[in-house]
């Protein structure tokens, strides 16, 4: 797909912005996920500035398209994109994981205006996603439902119910991520509890399956646009990422799933990213 | 200063000990070893551990297996998964067979800290005491929790050790002995009893120093098992200083206030106030803010404390 130069610097400027918060959130807050936010900032900058329809005057809109951030660790990347599409001040971003704040460790759908499932235990969010979308057909709605899972996650059993639920009400307006970046927290997937093959397993589910670079915003917009053509059942994307993607120190490094940056690593990490 | 050690550290050395006498130790996980110290076994017996990936209802499910093939599994995660993912596992496939599994759950209560409510376990006492044949232990330090993962082991049947995050201060030395179902009396004292659990005991010790400058002197009981709970203790307690506050770092429905209460509302009623999370989740914050926030110090301990004292 071939996406005109000014979406492209727009979406590249916006993940990168996305990105530079994650570090500095994850730094104030002193704990958190870099590792699994910055696998997913392009997907999620893909979802919130080119694909998704939403409102941030009205995050209650009742047509509005919803994300499910099933890997909920992976929220600074959420957040960063809401406030960057106006649903909170930006500054609020530094409250993370504080007392009292809204921007709370896990997402909290009662708290955080855009959160649309509060999620945090793996392996729950599909058949929430599940749930919109089948009330979606049921009220004759065209909004699309969104879920991005972790490659780890799915080791869950409950995925794979929720797996053959999609396809058997050939919910067609849900669209799954799949964040394939390899790594879980005890190692990589493949040695600790490997779920390959994966596209093997999803289309054997009934799914619509597509494999993209999930760096690749070209490729992100056009697997959203093949998903939304596809009657009859629902998508996977499985999106091959970098797991600390942007962060040189980061990438592809299972100790950095938990760990947030200290000042001066915060610091480096910035300038790479500037 | 005295030492400080987070009872999921001491699981973590304890296990491997065991290791290395009992063969039949075996030890399951679910993506949390390095945080649930399963590690420190995994190292040393590879042969011997599971990684289970992030599937704790299987895990707890195998665990079932290897006990009743005649191995000894301790399985470990976070508290709110396993008695949460997995409760039907634990009811179905390990109460009620009455398989010997020892589900060793860390990350309990609050002090888990900034993750949130989503990873802060406040009612998982009261979901494994509901089930029949499960032993639930709530041990306060490092070497009670040493202590307690030797007894669970050498006992048949199932056990849930409640393990937390933080680093506590180390409350007993190398005379403690531990004994499954058996109150350990901290301080002596005639106007109120605090019974505490896990990391309340501290916050409880701390509270009777201060009463005791008001001249009201209470004593302390550590009940690290919460079932069987120690009913001689407690009665005798109710008995001799008439008042108890109950201390625990858990929902006040289900946990340690409801297992007193129920004791001693049967065999010698007195005023109980119970010191725990009032039904309510938690949220991100660090542990001492959520700990301020939620009613779980030492202040909170003494108040209540004031409060059984005049309603006697
Ligand atoms: C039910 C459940 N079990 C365990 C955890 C703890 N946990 C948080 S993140 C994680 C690893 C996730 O791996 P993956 O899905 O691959 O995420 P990513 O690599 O995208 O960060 C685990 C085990 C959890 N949050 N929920
Ligand atoms: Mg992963």
């Amino acid at each position: 797909m071939e996406l005109a130069p000014e979406t492209k610097a727009m979406l590249e400027d916006k993940a990168k912005r996305i990105r530079r918060h994650i570090v500095s959130m994850l730094a104030e807050a002193g704990s958190g996920h870099p590792g699994g936010s910055l696998s997913i900032a392009d997907i999620v900058t893909a979802l919130y500035f080119q694909v998704m329809r939403v409102d941030p005057a009205r995050p209650d809109w009742e047509d509005r398209d919803r994300l499910v951030l099933s890997k909920g660790h992976a929220c600074p990347v959420l957040y960063a994109a809401l406030a960057e599409r106006g649903f909170f001040p930006v500054e609020e971003l530094m409250t993370l994981r504080k007392i009292n704040s809204r921007l709370q460790g896990h997402p909290d759908m009662k708290k955080t205006p855009g959160v649309e499932m509060s999620t945090g235990s793996l392996g729950q969010g599909l058949a929430a996603a599940n749930g919109m979308a089948l009330a979606g057909k049921l009220d004759k709605k065209d909004y699309r439902v969104y879920v991005i899972l972790g490659d780890g996650e799915i080791q869950e059993g409950m995925i794979w119910e929720a797996a053959m639920a999609a396809a058997h009400y050939k919910l067609d307006n849900l669209t799954a991520f799949l964040d394939f970046n390899g790594l879980q927290i005890d190692g990589p997937i493949r040695e600790v509890m490997n779920p390959e093959p994966l596209a093997e397993k999803w289309a054997a589910f009934g799914w619509n399956v597509l494999t993209i670079d999930g760096h690749n915003f070209e490729e992100i917009l056009a697997a959203v646009e093949k998903a939304k053509a596809t009657r009859g059942k629902p998508t996977m994307i499985i999106a091959h990422t970098v797991k600390g993607k942007g962060v040189s120190f980061m990438e592809n490094q299972v100790g950095w799933h938990g760990n947030a940056p200290s000042k001066e690593q915060a610091e480096q990490a910035l300038a790479e990213l500037a | 200063m005295t030492e400080k050690i987070a009872t999921r550290d001491a699981y973590g050395k304890a296990l491997a000990e065991l290791g290395r006498t009992n063969p039949d130790i075996v030890v399951l996980d679910a993506d949390l070893s390095k945080s649930t110290k399963t590690d420190v076994f995994a190292k040393e017996f590879p042969e011997r551990f599971f990684d289970m990936g992030i599937a704790e209802a299987n895990m707890i499910g195998t665990a079932a297996g290897l006990a009743a093939a005649g191995k000894i599994p301790f399985a470990s995660t976070f508290a709110v998964f396993a008695t949460g993912r997995a409760f039907d596992q634990v009811r179905n496939s390990v109460c009620y067979p009455r398989l010997n599994v020892k589900i060793a759950a860390t990350h309990a209560g609050l002090t888990v800290g900034e993750d949130g409510a989503s990873h802060q376990s406040v009612e998982d006492i009261a979901l494994m005491r509901a089930l029949p044949g499960m032993t639930v232990i709530v041990p306060a330090d490092g070497v009670e929790t040493r202590l307690a993962v030797q007894a669970a082991a050498a006992y048949k049947g199932p056990v849930y050790l409640r393990l937390g995050r933080p680093k506590v201060p180390v409350i007993f030395d190398d005379n403690y002995r531990f004994a499954i179902g058996k109150a350990a009396l901290l301080r002596e004292g005639q106007d109120v009893t605090i019974v505490a659990c896990g990391y309340m005991v501290g916050e409880a010790l701390a509270a009777a120093e201060t009463l005791a400058g008001e001249g009201v002197e209470a004593r302390v009981l550590n009940m690290s098992t919460i079932k069987p709970i120690d009913t001689e203790a407690l009665v005798k307690a109710a008995r001799e200083t008439g008042a108890l506050v109950t201390a625990e770092e858990h929902n006040i429905i289900g946990g340690l206030g409801s297992a007193v209460a129920e004791v001693l509302a049967e065999e010698y009623p007195v005023p109980i106030i119970r010191v725990g999370i009032r039904d309510t989740f938690g949220e991100s914050g660090s542990p001492a803010d959520l700990l301020k926030k939620y009613g779980l110090t030492a202040a909170d301990i003494v108040e209540a404390a004031r409060k059984a004292v005049a309603k006697k």
